[in-house]
């Protein structure tokens, strides 16, 4: 019998998979397809203090081996996901990671106060989105601003805080560190890297945003390299993302340090991905002669 | 919503750069209404799945027909797929024309394009039911023109293209002054079209459906929105995946 829960701050999961924030709204459209208790947790799509309509469509471009999104974090608003989408997440037996974001400080401590009092079980600070022009990023590439919006929501909120980090600066480590200093109880990454496709017989860009996050394989080795080089330099445990398909692809990440993991667009090309993952991981474990997810998590042989 | 590998039993070009692909599964069986789409796996070398609304349900030989048209790699890739093989599609999806509210007594149907293909099965069904059907189809040039003959089965056809080359020069706008008499219309097209039928009809109840790029197309990824036109809307956007593809026009901002 093959041991796949894994026990991390606030969340005690029978497996270590769950859909990433955005891509799984608030599961209400995946009940359609599996019983969602099957899920190690699930991350909410993104909640801001009001609501939010979010950028103009086209909001998707396929890419090689992924997809740019702009959604703009649209979103309902924290009073109504807590008053509308919680009470139908409560009714799973799977632990609720609800994603904060925010374009200030004092939205994201609302938001973070506000979900302090309902049913989740942790909290993922979001200041990693690429595609909101005013706040949201900047509090992800700057290791001050990180390290203040981090120990801010930690005060806001008891609940046990993921950091989701950005791709998009030039040493993860030190981002990491920051929000490791400023009380963060574990690590989310990777959010998405900005990119861009231009339609050559228009001459415009694809994305009405111009620019989106990247997704999907495509960026798969650039977040194991990444949690990596976290795993070596901090204590916090990590929730790995970034192109995740296959149960290798999830013993990879688990190799390379992450104690759980998150399926993010992998959702859209088929529905019932994160259940089949859950499924098929325990054999998958045993034909590389784990006994245990504990046993894989920061593995690897170097 | 179900996904299913569905077998090919028909795949041909029936005008420039437009397919029709005929699939046979348990899908078919669970189509509610007009105006729904599948949801395609070309292959896993495009990550995104393509939208395709359902052009006609064949319920004795458990099929449907959809017809697409070459926009890019992903549907370039699809036509070279042959009978036999089989397909990825997640389906039935989306909410569709409300055949069974309906008190039309004589419908208009404004196509455009590749817009055209899910008019069918709404003329169809509309007959079925007594409804009269009169079909405004625009196409680029006769070359991009189809179904014209399936459409004359079920009542008046009037054709525009952008040419001349078929029918009347111009758009659909321009030929819809021809159709005396209707109490309803229904139009799927490109959005810049839609926009002129809303402005055309706008004193004369009316159905549209609506085309975007989709990522999930289950509801959940917020990729294809559009913007609710009603005051006081307590969430001021529809999903059009999943709310639509078919809204009333005054529902919704184009």
């Amino acid at each position: 019998m093959i041991d796949t829960t894994v026990d991390l701050p606030g969340l005690q999961l029978k497996n270590p998979v769950m859909p990433a924030s955005g891509c799984f709204g608030f599961g209400r459209e995946f009940a359609q397809f599996y019983d969602l208790s099957h899920l190690g947790a699930i991350i909410i799509k993104a909640a801001t203090a009001t609501k939010r309509f979010g950028n103009p469509t086209p909001r998707v471009a396929e890419t090689a081996s992924g997809m740019l999104n702009a959604i703009g974090l649209q979103n309902p608003g924290v009073d109504t996901i807590i008053k509308e989408e919680l009470p139908f997440l409560e009714t799973y037996q799977t632990p609720i990671i609800a994603n904060v974001a925010g374009s200030a400080m004092e939205d994201y401590e609302e938001v973070a106060a506000k979900l302090g009092d309902s049913m989740v079980s942790a909290l993922e600070l979001n200041i990693s989105c690429p595609n909101v022009k005013e706040g949201g990023v900047q509090f992800g590439v700057d290791p001050e601003l990180a390290y203040s919006v981090t120990k801010r929501v930690k005060q806001a909120s008891d609940k046990p805080l993921y950091v989701k980090l950005s791709p998009n600066v030039t040493d993860v480590v030190t981002m990491a560190k920051a929000v490791e200093d400023a009380g963060a109880d574990g690590l989310s990454m990777i959010n998405t890297l900005t990119g861009m496709r231009i339609d050559p017989a228009a001459r415009k860009p694809i994305i009405a945003n111009q620019t989106g996050g990247l997704s999907g394989p495509a960026i798969k080795p650039v977040a194991i390299r990444m949690i990596h080089q976290v795993r070596q330099a901090v204590n916090l445990p990590i929730i790995g993302m970034g192109g995740i398909e296959t149960t290798d692809d999830i013993i990879e990440y688990l190799l390379a340090g992450a104690s759980a993991v998150a399926v993010g667009s992998a959702n859209f090309k088929n529905p019932y991905i994160c259940k089949e993952l859950i499924d098929q991981l325990p054999d998958a474990l045993a034909a590389y002669g784990f006994d245990s997810v504990k046993d894989v998590i920061g593995g690897v042989h170097l | 919503m179900q996904r299913e590998w569905m077998t090919i039993v028909t795949h041909r070009s029936i005008a420039s750069q437009t397919y029709l692909l005929e699939l046979q599964g348990s899908l078919p069986q669970f189509v509610e209404t007009p105006g729904q789409f599948v949801h395609i796996q070309v292959s896993d070398e495009y990550f995104l799945r393509r939208p395709v609304s359902i052009a006609d349900v064949d319920e004795e030989r458990g099929t449907f027909t959809l017809l697409y048209k070459v926009m890019g790699k992903g549907t370039a890739a699809l036509t070279q797929k042959q009978v036999g093989e089989k397909l990825d599609v997640l389906g039935p999806s989306g909410t569709g024309f409300p055949i069974e509210e309906l008190t039309t007594e004589k419908a208009l149907l404004i196509g455009g394009g590749i817009g055209v293909p899910p008019l069918y099965y709404l003329a169809k069904n509309l007959r079925e039911r007594g409804i009269e059907v009169t079909s405004v189809l625009g196409f680029r040039s006769s070359e991009d023109a189809f179904y014209i003959d399936k459409f004359q089965k079920l009542g008046e056809v009037h054709v525009a293209t952008n040419d001349g080359s078929l029918g009347t020069r111009g758009f659909v706008t321009d030929v819809i002054p021809q159709v005396v008499s209707y109490d309803t219309y229904f139009s799927c097209g490109p959005t810049v079209m839609l926009k002129g039928v809303k402005e055309q009809l706008k004193d004369v109840p009316g159905y549209i459906s609506i085309e975007e790029r989709m990522g999930c197309g289950v509801g959940a990824c917020f990729a294809c929105v559009v913007e609710c036109a009603e005051d006081g809307d307590a969430k001021g956007y529809r999903k059009i995946c999943s709310d639509g593809p078919v809204f009333r026009p005054e529902e919704v901002i184009l």
